[in-house]
């Protein structure tokens, strides 16, 4: 139950981190993703997949921005949905943690492949593939984190990158 | 719970309609729905009115629907059955109208597979519905429709969406009875009462109170009305409505303003600009209501009561969010008002009164009818003889409207006591909504006077709904007010688009006195004002269904008027006043 409000007018942007329990069925993500579209409001990331046993629930993660007006709106758009069990705005409610991962294709030999090998170590990535010309790194960590080692790999052969987009939790006891 | 499969699934469909109380479906069949046409026909509990266009079957629906308060329920086929209903979907769903639409769907095999008559149902309509199921398996099928019937009319209605593959209605399916508990969508109803206290404390200090009721107060249920009503008289506060909101609030009642917005009375619109506290109910601060957001009621301190949280906060920032039924919310407020011992500032109010008597005496209204012989029938004065007309007469009479200046006209010179009695396309605007929407509230009111006050445009939208009257003998009058043009577009062309008339003449038309004998209706003609009250009186006396054409002024503009990207206190009055308000902004311009 989307409640307490706040009435202000604010035109500053800032970024939400919303997390929405939704019945495991088909056509809900085309119900989320289109209410986005429709009203148009912004993904910056989204994640799904079922979370529990059964199962019977999803749970998404999504990262919006807008002013504070726009993203309590989008909440309640979202908690209005028939499927939704669950909306909350993690940004709002508390500290949280996010994480997300990627899959860093790097191409190179001699020294730049030395110098990729050093800075994944760093980054604690990991690395999952390799042939005599490439890497694939694995590397998981907060978006910033992953944006930083993407920008260093970009003089260093960077090929192709896949990242899955966050998955966030509240932090200590609180559950959604 | 009987786990039996010995119906088939359009039986077991029909048992679970029946078991929702349904009484009537508006429908047209088609080779995917041919097995519920068959279960139909073996079976008497369920009605089936034969409409001549899906379109028409949505809008019946939701006459049913608002006049009654149940859920309107609709039956067509796949394809192009299901996106004909489309425009009824998506008008239900602005104007928060309870509609179960039943859509036939290719068998489950076929799907994706771009079978005959083939459309993906769900896809197109996710966002012109509440909520839309397909169903793919027989046992889901009795829990889905009485589901669809519970999300429909709780929380804020809209219309629902069950796509039927015809595997799923031709086998046998098992039957379940309605759930106790929905499992995710239970919205609340009751309010905080924290909120209606600190709702009270404003009300209490205000000093320039105002009530802006809507169509969530009619969503609510009679009694929300009456709560409302009570509200108003013992606190003292003038009030107004929206357009879905005429009838909420008794119009004779000295303390209604009258409508407000951009064709709203001065006093309403004046009195929201000039409030110090704003009490909003089940109304949603459309932008036909608000005008320029920021000039809107600037100075008021705000109260929002809906049932759904994206109502609140929406457009208008306000300081105390009330998320609850308008009625439930309604009683928990006077209750608190009677059991508070806080003053009120009466002599403050009293001044108040006296500043909108003023706005009042202005007449915003106002309209000049030349009555000699032959004289020009102003479409104003058309209006207002129709209600003192029907008024004196005693019958109870529900209003539908299609949508142009007539149905502004309507809204503002006829006047409605109670709620559910007034039926018009406000949300989507709908030309074409009126007719149809006229044959549902017949079928649910038989003995009842409905008339469809009709632009000559709009009309011929769904025209071919004469023959569904004439087959079941509904005698719905059609009250055209033909000024051959589209008038409300012909008047913005001449306000804001330097009197081009482009393509807005509504050449060719046809004779509608031919035309509803030719539909075994009755058609009748008043060409000028002394043949007004003769043909109103014969329409009304009329067994049949009737077209009644009025010749009425086609210069006539509709006013007040707040131009697009005005403000409240930027309105335009009509040629009898004054030159007033301060016209439209470029910006203004690009607004619709
Ligand atoms: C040509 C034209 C001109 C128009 N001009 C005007 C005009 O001048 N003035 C005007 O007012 N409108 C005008 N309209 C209509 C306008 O577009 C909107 O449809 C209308 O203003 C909306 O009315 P509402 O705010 O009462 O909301 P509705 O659309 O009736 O919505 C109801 C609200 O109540 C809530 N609700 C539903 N059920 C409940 C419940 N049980 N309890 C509490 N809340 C509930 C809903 O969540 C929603 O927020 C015009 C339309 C047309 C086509
Ligand atoms: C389906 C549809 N198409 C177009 C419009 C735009 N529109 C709004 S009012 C109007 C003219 C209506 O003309 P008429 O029915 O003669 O009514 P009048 O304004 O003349 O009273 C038009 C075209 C609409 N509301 N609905
Ligand atoms: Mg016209």
């Amino acid at each position: 139950m989307v409640d307490v409000m706040p009435t202000t007018t604010d035109t500053t942007q800032r970024s939400a981190t919303i997390s929405v329990l939704v019945d495991n069925e088909a056509g809900i993500l085309a119900r989320v993703v289109g209410l986005f579209s429709g009203r148009g409001y912004n993904i910056d990331s989204l994640t799904v997949a079922p979370v529990d046993a059964g199962g019977l629930y999803s749970r998404m993660n999504i990262v919006t921005s807008g002013t504070s007006m726009v993203i309590e709106q989008i909440k309640a758009q979202i908690d209005r949905l028939v499927p939704v069990h669950r909306v909350a705005d993690l940004t709002m409610d508390g500290p949280h943690v996010a994480r997300e991962l990627a899959l860093v294709k790097v191409i190179g030999t001699g020294e730049q492949r030395v110098e990729a090998m050093r800075i994944a170590d760093t980054f604690r990535a990991r690395v999952v593939d390799t042939t005599l010309g490439s890497f694939v790194f694995e590397l998981t960590g907060n978006t910033d984190k992953i944006d930083a080692f993407i920008e260093l790999m970009r003089d260093l052969g960077l090929a192709e990158v896949s990242r899955s987009g966050i998955a966030a939790l509240a932090r200590g006891t609180r559950v959604i | 719970m009987s786990a039996e499969w010995t119906q088939s699934g359009a039986e077991i469909l029909l048992r679970a309609l029946k078991d929702q109380g349904v009484e009537v479906i508006f429908g047209y069949p088609g080779g995917a729905v041919l097995p519920i046409y068959d279960a139909l026909f073996k079976q008497n509990a369920i009605r089936h009115v034969l409409v001549r266009q899906e379109g028409g079957a949505v809008h019946a629906a939701e006459g049913y629907a608002r006049s009654t308060g149940k859920v309107g329920v609709v039956l067509v086929t796949s394809g192009p059955g299901a996106t004909n209903a489309v425009t009824g979907l998506v008008d239900a769903l602005m104007d928060s109208i309870p509609v179960v639409c039943l859509t036939g769907q290719v068998p489950t095999h076929l799907i994706g597979n771009d079978a005959f008559q083939e459309a993906d149902t769900t896809g197109i309509t996710r966002p012109a519905t509440k909520h839309n199921y397909l169903v793919k398996r027989a046992e889901d099928l009795a829990r889905v429709v009485h589901e669809a019937f519970y999300v429909a009319r709780s929380g804020r209605p809209g219309p629902v969406v069950i796509d039927l593959p015809k595997d799923i209605v031709i086998n046998p399916a098992p039957y379940a009875e309605p759930a106790v508990q929905h499992p995710s969508y239970r919205p609340r109803t009751e309010p905080d009462l924290g909120q209606i206290a600190k709702a009270v404390t404003l009300m209490k200090q205000a000093k320039r109170p105002m009530i802006y009721a809507g169509g969530g107060v009619i969503n609510a249920g009679p009694a929300a009305s009456e709560a409302l009503t009570k509200l108003a008289r013992i606190t003292g506060f003038p009030i107004t409505n929206t357009l879905m909101g005429l009838g909420c609030y008794p119009a004779s009642d000295p303390q209604f303003l009258g409508m407000l917005g951009m064709h709203g009375t001065y006093e309403a619109n004046l009195a929201m600009h000039g409030c110090d506290m704003l009490l909003a109910i089940g109304a949603r601060f459309d932008d036909r209501v608000t005008g320029r957001l920021n000039a809107f009621s600037q100075h008021s301190q705000k109260i929002h009561i809906d049932i759904d949280g994206s109502s609140i906060n929406k457009n208008v920032p306000v300081e105390v969010p009330i998320i609850a039924d308008a009625g439930k919310a309604l009683n928990a407020l006077l209750a608190a008002w009677q059991a508070s011992d806080e003053p009120t500032d009466k002599p403050a109010l009293a001044s108040w009164w006296r500043q909108i008597d003023e706005w009042r005496g202005k007449q915003s209204l106002k309209f000049t009818q030349d009555m000699q012989r032959g004289g020009i029938i102003k479409p104003q004065y058309a209006i207002q003889r129709l209600f003192e007309i029907t008024r004196a007469r005693g019958k109870e009479v529900f209003i539908t409207t299609e949508v142009g200046q007539h149905q502004m006209w309507a809204a503002q010179h006829f006047h409605f006591e109670q709620p559910n009695h007034w039926m018009t396309s406000g949300g989507l605007g709908t030309m074409g909504y009126g007719l149809p929407a006229a044959m549902g509230v017949q079928i649910a009111h038989p003995d009842a006077c409905v008339i469809d006050i009709a632009g000559e445009a709009s009309i011929l939208m769904n025209i071919q709904e004469m023959g569904t009257l004439a087959q079941y003998r509904l005698p719905v009058k059609v009250f055209i007010l033909n000024n051959q043009y589209m008038g409300m577009v012909r008047q913005w062309q001449e306000l804001l688009h330097g009197s081009r008339y482009s393509e807005t003449y509504s050449a060719a038309l046809p004779d509608f006195v031919k035309l509803a004998d030719a539909f075994h209706a009755t058609g009748m003609r008043a060409h000028s004002v002394d043949e007004l009250d003769s043909v109103i009186n014969a329409m009304l006396d009329c067994p049949t269904a009737v077209i009644a054409d009025i010749a009425v002024d086609q210069a006539e503009n509709c006013f007040p008027m707040i131009p697009s990207g005005a403000a409240h206190n930027e309105m335009l009055l009509g040629p009898e006043h004054e030159a007033s308000g301060a016209g439209v902004t470029d910006a203004g311009m690009a607004l619709v």
